[in-house]
């Protein structure tokens, strides 16, 4: 009678806790690069589909899609756009449940990757560009995933309703009681974006900086893209944490809104993409992967989505502060994932939510 | 003479005639054990086991011990009981102008309150943020900009508990407006007459004979809302925790999130149902023995006030209640639909059709939601309403001694938070033996069982007050009860019928709360879609696709009402 619960129990460890638990592949050396060649064209011709799990905005992954449609004609792309944890969650809750819907996936969690990779779920593939082009740090050694973007999350203002020589230059800053009832934040619970900058900052900064942001009466808001559309709004004058390339696209639309690189340092949020190892459409996901870190893509998704590249030939705009004149803070993903309960406790404590 | 035949011929008719309720009552019980407890199941296991499988009662020392965990029940009960009494307080004096004055305009009032009845409670949550938000909604903007305030100044924010009662009775208050007119316009004339000839004044016939009769139906409907708004999980994630509180369904929601702990989620989960099931308790209580049969084979029309001057008072209150339920959400959203930004007032420079583009041509996901969001809404619909039906009347007539447990089992789902039923459903129906998910047809099951008792109490609270010796002379006549049904009770609850239709038809399709864990890539709806627009802070694009869903929903109600065969011939009151 118990037989068929402990096995229940055992697929929803696997779908709804999917943790350490999952099996550990063996290490195994990244494969050999691979090639876009007719061939995989053809093939990816014949599965006709890719599905992309995606949490990049969806305007810019929508325009990824179709780029992608028009360069290989008869392959269609399905964009499945949430938020990071919310990608988690579902592709989680299927591959709990043996439905194998996702090609490739991408999220802006780190952590995310760690634990695909460790629950057996990705699939070990190097296009030739990253292979040739991608720094060591920004791509997993055995090969399962790389970065597909980066982006910074950051203190920002609406300059219509804040001068710029009142606006906060740190994090200490956001602080002065002044700001009371005027700032708006994303939450670590719910943005892989938030909580990585959460864990650097806590580390950076102190928990006690978080105990007296709590009390300045934030708007507490859940996806790192929705705080740069607040100040957009003027619903707050000020963000504490948000998406840089969402401030970078309405920046750029003519809204007023100005990105603050803190003193203290900016947090920056790897976003890997990855390859699933049970991909209904193996040769479309391939080719779509490859796609992904083509410079024409990189270059887009900086033109258009505000994101940061790791490809050596992306160009910015010059509008944009290159990362090399920015105090980042790195955080890692394998010390992160055990913390994460603990921090968002933490959170809670001092937000209320 | 032809009841004289009937009769006649009737005796040996019944002995051939198989009474089918026998049979149909087992099979419902069935199926709705198999809704119902299935999920519920699972739901128990996980509550009182731990990682390993084994017995233990953490979860229920950690609901009791962390704070985190007490604090988003009380503020939800708080919040669920000023819902109730604020849609009642709302609903009722809006009921009797509608029901029994010559306000004009009745017509129209009824199809607004339709039309706040069909939007999604999420959709207007957001309408209300458009509104409402202290620093760029638009009635603050124009508070500032008369009296000439600085910036920051408001004089209403929406981001409140408060702003979140408000915002969500708007949107249940149409439950008890629908009970109650029903209710008005069935209260015998003789009764009202009767105290009028003894002198009673209008307001006193109000208070000692409508009042009372309808009393039933007041707290039906706010007992509804009040449930509505404690399982409510769309609204209180948009309003509630950007002002840094949790109600418990967002809480349970927040435990799923990495790690997930769905053990304790599933011990969260079960005071809510010891709530509701002491709510239904107290309303049989209330109600008691009294009797509240109002039609019959003989009464008249409703009376009909004349309000004379007052006239504009009620005018005023209608259109204030209106306003805020649904001309300036709706206004609000079309705005937003046309604007580049939700800052920019609307006008030449800042038109534009960039969202209706958006949401039709560049959007992938939008045809296939609205696809399923229909189909899935009339099949839920049909079937819903059909096993309702049928539900309410072996209840209601009491046909057979197991009868109530299908009214607890129809009732039952109204205690579950839909995010916790997913939960259930997810964990019911993702084994090798049932595998449904990532399919339309765990959708279904999860619509059916979360409207079952929607549909449930609306048709039972109609059977009530249908009298039974209708029924009984139909039984004498010869025919079985299911024949009896469906030539005599059917007929008569034909608006009904129609009416609960249209209530799971319009739950259906904005349902966000379970079916957030139940959709794939496949089965996607237009609710959820709209939540993730939210969670990117698209709100032109989603004031346009709510319009649409609006828009529709309107055209299946207005059809709905309209066709003949569905009852759109308004059933004459029953005479004699």
């Amino acid at each position: 009678m118990t037989r068929p619960m402990f096995d229940r129990r055992s697929v929803v460890a696997g779908l709804l806790l999917s943790t350490a638990l999952g099996s550990i592949p063996a290490l195994a050396q990244a494969p050999a690069p691979y090639q876009v060649t007719p061939e995989l064209i053809e093939a990816a011709k014949k599965e006709g589909t890719v599905t992309f799990y995606t949490a990049t905005d969806v305007a810019v992954s929508e325009k990824v899609g179709s780029a992608f449609e028009a360069k290989y004609p008869g392959i269609k792309v399905k964009v499945e756009r949430s938020g990071s944890e919310r990608v988690f969650q579902r592709l989680s809750q299927e591959y709990g449940s043996s439905i194998h819907n996702a090609d490739v996936v991408e999220t802006s969690d780190a952590v995310h990757f760690v634990l695909f990779k460790r629950n057996g779920w990705l699939a070990q593939a190097v296009p030739a560009e990253v292979a040739k082009d991608w720094p060591k740090e920004a791509k997993d050694a055995d090969g399962y995933y790389a970065a597909y973007r980066a982006h910074l999350s950051v203190i920002g203002y609406n300059s219509k309703q804040v001068r710029a020589e009142d606006a906060p230059k740190s994090h200490a800053d956001l602080l002065d009681p002044k700001w009371r009832g005027r700032i708006v934040k994303a939450h670590p619970g719910y943005s892989g974006t938030v909580m990585t900058g959460t864990d650097v900052l806590s580390r950076a900064l102190g928990w006690e900086f978080f105990e007296k942001l709590g009390k300045q009466r934030i708007m507490q808001v859940q996806s790192s893209t929705e705080p740069p559309k607040k100040l957009a709004q003027g619903e707050r004058s000020i963000e504490a944490d948000g998406n840089e390339y969402n401030m970078f696209m309405l920046k750029e639309s003519g809204v007023p809104v100005e990105i603050v690189y803190a003193t203290e340092g900016t947090p920056i949020a790897i976003g890997h993409g990855g390859i699933m190892k049970n991909a209904p459409h193996p040769n479309a996901a391939k080719l779509f992967y490859s796609f992904l870190f083509d410079q024409e893509t990189q270059q887009l998704n900086s033109d258009s989505g505000g994101l940061r590249s790791f490809h050596p030939r992306v160009k910015e705009k010059e509008t944009r502060t290159p990362l090399s004149k920015i105090k980042l803070l790195y955080s890692d993903p394998v010390k992160l994932e055990p913390n994460i309960e603990m921090i968002k406790k933490k959170y809670e404590e001092y937000f209320g939510t | 003479m032809t009841a004289i035949t009937g009769i006649v011929s009737g005796v040996p008719i019944r002995r051939v005639a198989i009474d089918w309720s026998r049979p149909i009552f087992v099979l419902l019980t069935v199926v709705l054990s198999v809704l119902v407890v299935l999920p519920l199941g699972w739901l128990g296991y996980y509550a009182v086991t731990d990682q390993s499988g084994s017995l233990s009662l953490a979860n229920f020392r950690a609901l009791v011990s962390d704070a985190t965990l007490r604090r988003p029940f009380i503020v939800a009960i708080t919040m669920a009981l000023s819902v109730g009494l604020l849609s009642c307080a709302i609903a009722t004096p809006l009921a009797w102008i509608v029901a029994r004055t010559d306000m004009p305009a009745r017509t129209l009032v009824r199809g607004l309150v339709m039309a706040s009845f069909v939007t999604p409670p999420f959709l207007g949550a957001i309408a209300w943020e458009i509104l409402a938000a202290p620093n760029s909604g638009i009635i603050n903007a124009v508070y500032r900009w008369l009296f000439d305030l600085d910036p920051y100044e408001y004089l209403v924010d929406i981001y409140t508990l408060s702003g979140l009662v408000f915002a969500i009775a708007c949107y249940t208050f149409p439950y008890v407006f629908t009970l109650v007119t029903n209710a008005l316009e069935r209260v015998p004339t003789e009764l009202e007459e009767a105290s009028a000839i003894l002198g009673g004044g209008l307001w006193t016939t109000l208070r000692k004979v409508t009042v009372p009769l309808v009393l039933p139906a007041m707290l039906a409907g706010s007992l509804i809302a009040v449930l509505q708004a404690l399982t409510m999980f769309g609204s209180p994630a948009i309003l509630a925790l950007p002002a840094n509180f949790h109600v418990i369904t967002t809480k349970i929601w927040s435990l799923f999130q990495y790690p997930p702990k769905p053990g304790l989620a599933a011990a969260a989960a079960l005071p809510l149902l010891l709530v509701t099931i002491l709510l239904l308790w107290t309303q049989r209580r209330i109600l008691g023995r009294r009797g509240y049969t109002t039609v019959g084979g003989k009464s008249g029309s409703a009376r009909i006030t004349v309000l004379g001057r007052w006239k504009w008072l009620a005018l005023g209150f209608t259109f204030l209640v209106l306003s805020l339920t649904v001309l300036m959400p709706y206004a609000a959203l079309v705005k937003t639909a046309l604007t580049r930004t939700v800052a920019e007032p609307l006008t030449f420079e800042s038109f534009t059709l960039h969202h209706i583009w958006f949401v039709f041509f560049e959007f992938s996901a939008t045809q296939l939601a609205l696809r399923n969001t229909f189909l899935l809404g009339f099949l839920t619909a049909t079937i819903g309403t059909a096993i309702a039906l049928v539900v309410a009347y072996l209840v209601t007539r009491g046909s057979s001694r197991g009868a109530p447990l299908l009214g607890y089992l129809a009732t039952a789902p109204v205690a579950i938070p839909g995010i916790v039923l997913g939960v259930g459903l997810f964990l019911s129906y993702s084994s090798p033996i049932l595998p449904l998910y990532g399919t339309l047809w765990i959708l279904l099951i999860a619509f059916l069982t979360i409207e079952m008792p929607a549909g449930y109490q609306q048709l039972s609270s109609a059977f009530k007050s249908v009298h039974v010796e209708l029924e009984e002379a139909g039984r004498i006549l010869g025919a079985t009860r299911m024949t009896t049904l469906r030539t005599i009770t059917a007929p008569l609850l034909r608006s009904n019928v129609v009416a609960a239709w249209c209530f799971v038809f319009i739950g259906t399709i904005r349902e966000l709360s379970a079916t957030i864990l139940l959709t794939t890539a496949d089965t996607k709806l237009v609710s959820v879609i709209i939540y993730d627009l939210n969670e990117s802070g698209d709100l032109g694009a989603i004031s346009v696709l709510g319009i649409m869903l609006l828009m529709v929903s309107f055209a299946v109600v207005f059809l709905a009402n309209r066709l003949p065969l569905l009852g759109g011939v308004r059933v004459a009151p029953v005479r004699g």
